[in-house]
């Protein structure tokens, strides 16, 4: 069984993501560590990007700070395996295409397969695109994870029996950030999914509150948790540790048993 | 892959939630595409609205100056609105319209597709709202007001390098938040597919017209044929006819700031590399791992890091050349241009004009070069007093 797999198979998973080097590389690894010391099950550690489409202004902010600390591709590669070497969580990175791109598609999945990388999210990489570095990442054991919006309809099918990892369930329309409240018929788009897959499907963009996230993971296999997590190291800074391992353990809290 | 490809370049690469849009808005375009109807309308708006056909001006003063080659400038800053902006505006507005969309959104550099937009938008009674980088904003002021006159709402972008990559940046994230009513009239023939397609052909009017008009003027075609290249619309609009007419030079004039050997410059095609951004594979400028560039011109129209799908293809096989020109040659050519014709053309135009200035001197007398003058400069002069150091109120 996969390292995501495994993420799931004990109940509802969380899933905790973090912009690497922000706000600097050493601090970068503590913060990660303490989710995964809180009981995230996964951990998603975003590559910073110039230009991210997809992000609201708080994981927008996130990667100005890390590139702003001299965060690079490389660099986060050695953190990702600072981090592999000190816990078995799995690990998806979330970048856009132009860095892994420009870094080679084979040169990029080579060193996540041998720093024990599990998957990559790349938001401005649709179902019809995703030959671009699907048989790449394949051959060097990486689950590509797929999204699914709001809008997706009759894609839903498709994108599902072809998913690796697990589903990436985008739970609103716009850009990721905290909401107060999710619209989306997301029971409907779940029922499609569990109809053309086994894997997990888990749910994110807006989730901040226990009370969504044991909402959603009454119907969903887990959450994802971005912006609220991020926003813990805009106000805390340095000093975010603590804060983001309390968070964490709350939210974790709120799914279990769910 | 996907389609909308030019050779390598091209694609789809947009967030999921975008999708089913960018196909439905490509199933809409291609039924517009043929419909009798939809082009009468379009016809009917371009001739008595914008005042199409432009004209194709011989600038009989400049070529006896110049000595060379016979100058043809293509009259683009004559149409409303002052540039060739309005051709894609009206098309793309229209078949919003079509679409049952009742709110138009579009990033801006300088202000002319944002100020096109408006228009059509006041025109054809849709909601509109335009997102401009902050530092535009201030250089063009004028054109913020001219927008809100208009009846748009004008959102200062205040991320990333605050100019028209950030601009796009956000009209999209604005798109993936409401695409139900909302249609992203896309400014330039970048994007994903099939914006690429949707502008050229709505810009490819400006060939259409200037190859029937020198025909007539000449009796043969041109032996060259410029234009600025930003993202490359009114490039590729007057590009497009003379693709097929191998011995016509085509010739894109890339912003070169404050020169290509320095780092302030926005020449995609000079100092860029190939990759996938806004939508689209093709080529920009961007460090060693990706990160897109901050570009730098005196031209907020051309301020941009990346450049239109089939221009890269274009360069790939050849057909077509692209040149960088600095600040202080297109300040001199939009100065020149000024004194010598009695036009005020847009700073983005005078990088043309410029390159212009270069090649027809050694070029024969029974030659003839078009230069597309993509838009009217009314919106630089305070811009060039400043960068001569004279001081003026506006």
């Amino acid at each position: 069984m996969s390292r995501i797999a495994k993420a799931f198979d004990h109940g509802k998973a969380f899933i905790g993501f973090l912009t690497g080097g922000d706000p600097t590389m050493e601090k970068s690894e503590e913060f990660l560590l303490e989710m995964a010391r809180a009981g995230a099950d996964l951990i998603e550690i975003g590559i910073p990007f110039s230009d991210p489409i997809a992000e609201g202004p708080v994981i927008q902010a996130a990667n100005v700070r890390a590139l702003s600390a001299g965060a690079t591709t490389d660099r986060i590669f050695e953190l990702a395996r600072r981090v592999r070497n000190k816990t078995d969580i799995p690990l998806v990175f979330l970048t856009y295409l132009n860095p892994v791109f420009i870094y080679g598609a084979d040169r990029f999945f080579a060193r996540c397969e041998e720093i024990g990388i599990d998957g990559i999210i790349v938001p401005d990489m649709p179902f019809e695109e995703k030959g671009e570095i699907s048989r790449t990442a394949a051959d060097h054991g990486v689950d590509i994870i797929s999204l699914i919006a709001p809008t997706s309809e009759h894609r839903i099918a498709n994108i599902a029996s072809e998913a690796t990892g697990f589903l990436y369930i985008v739970s609103s329309m716009g850009v990721t950030g905290v909401r107060s409240e999710i619209k989306t018929d997301l029971r409907s788009i779940l029922k499609v999914v569990k109809e053309n897959t086994d894997i997990p499907a888990a749910v994110g963009f807006g989730i901040n509150t226990p009370e969504q996230a044991a909402e959603i993971s009454g119907y969903a296999d887990g959450v994802i948790v971005g912006s609220a997590i991020v926003r813990l190291v805009a106000q805390y800074g340095e000093e975010a540790g603590p804060h983001i391992y309390e968070y964490v353990r709350q939210m974790k809290d709120a799914i279990r048993d769910k | 892959m996907a389609k909308g490809r030019y050779g390598v370049h091209g694609g789809q690469y947009i967030p999921e939630t975008l999708m089913n849009e960018i196909i439905h808005l490509e199933e809409a375009y291609e039924f517009y595409k043929n419909d009798p109807s939809f082009q009468a309308e379009l016809h009917q708006l371009l001739r008595d609205y914008a005042g199409r056909p432009s004209l194709l001006y011989y600038a009989e003063k400049m070529t006896k100056d110049l000595g060379g080659a016979k100058i043809y400038l293509k009259r683009e800053d004559l149409n409303h609105t002052g540039s060739h902006k309005i051709n894609n505006v009206l098309g793309q507005a229209l078949l919003a319209k079509k679409m049952g969309k009742t709110r138009i959104i579009a990033e801006t550099g300088a202000g002319q597709h944002g100020v096109a937009t408006a228009t059509a938008a006041a025109l054809l009674g849709l909601e509109c709202e335009i997102f401009m980088g902050k530092e535009d904003t201030d250089r063009q002021a004028l054109n913020v007001y001219r927008m809100e006159l208009l009846g748009a709402k004008v959102h200062p972008v205040t991320s990333g390098t605050m100019t028209l990559k950030d601009a796009v940046n956000e009209t999209m994230r604005e798109w993936t938040a409401r695409v139900n009513d909302t249609l992203y009239v896309l400014g330039s023939v970048m994007g994903p597919h099939p914006f690429p397609m949707i502008v050229r052909d709505f810009q490819s009017v400006i060939s259409r017209e200037a190859r029937e008009q020198i025909l007539e003027a000449e009796g043969k075609l041109p032996d060259v044929v410029m234009a600025c290249v930003g993202g490359g619309s009114n490039a590729m609009g007057i590009f497009y006819h003379f693709i097929p007419d191998e011995q016509v030079r085509l010739i894109g004039c890339e912003a070169a700031g404050h020169g290509i050997h320095t780092d302030k410059h926005a020449a995609t095609i000079a100092k860029g590399k190939p990759g996938i951004f806004h939508g689209m594979k093709s080529y920009f400028c961007q460090d060693e791992y990706g990160q897109i560039a901050p570009v730098y011109s005196i031209s907020a129209g051309l301020d941009y890091p990346g450049i239109g799908p089939e221009h890269a293809h274009l360069h790939d096989i050849g057909r077509a050349e692209y040149v960088p020109v600095t600040d202080e040659e297109a300040v001199e050519a939009f100065e020149y241009l000024a004194r010598t014709e009695g036009i005020i053309c847009a700073i983005e135009s005078a990088h043309a004009v410029a390159h212009m200035k270069k090649i027809a001197p050694s070029m024969r007398q029974d030659q003839s070069i078009i230069v597309c003058l993509s838009g009217r400069g009314d919106k630089d002069v305070a811009a060039i007093a400043r960068y001569r150091g004279v001081k003026i109120d506006e």
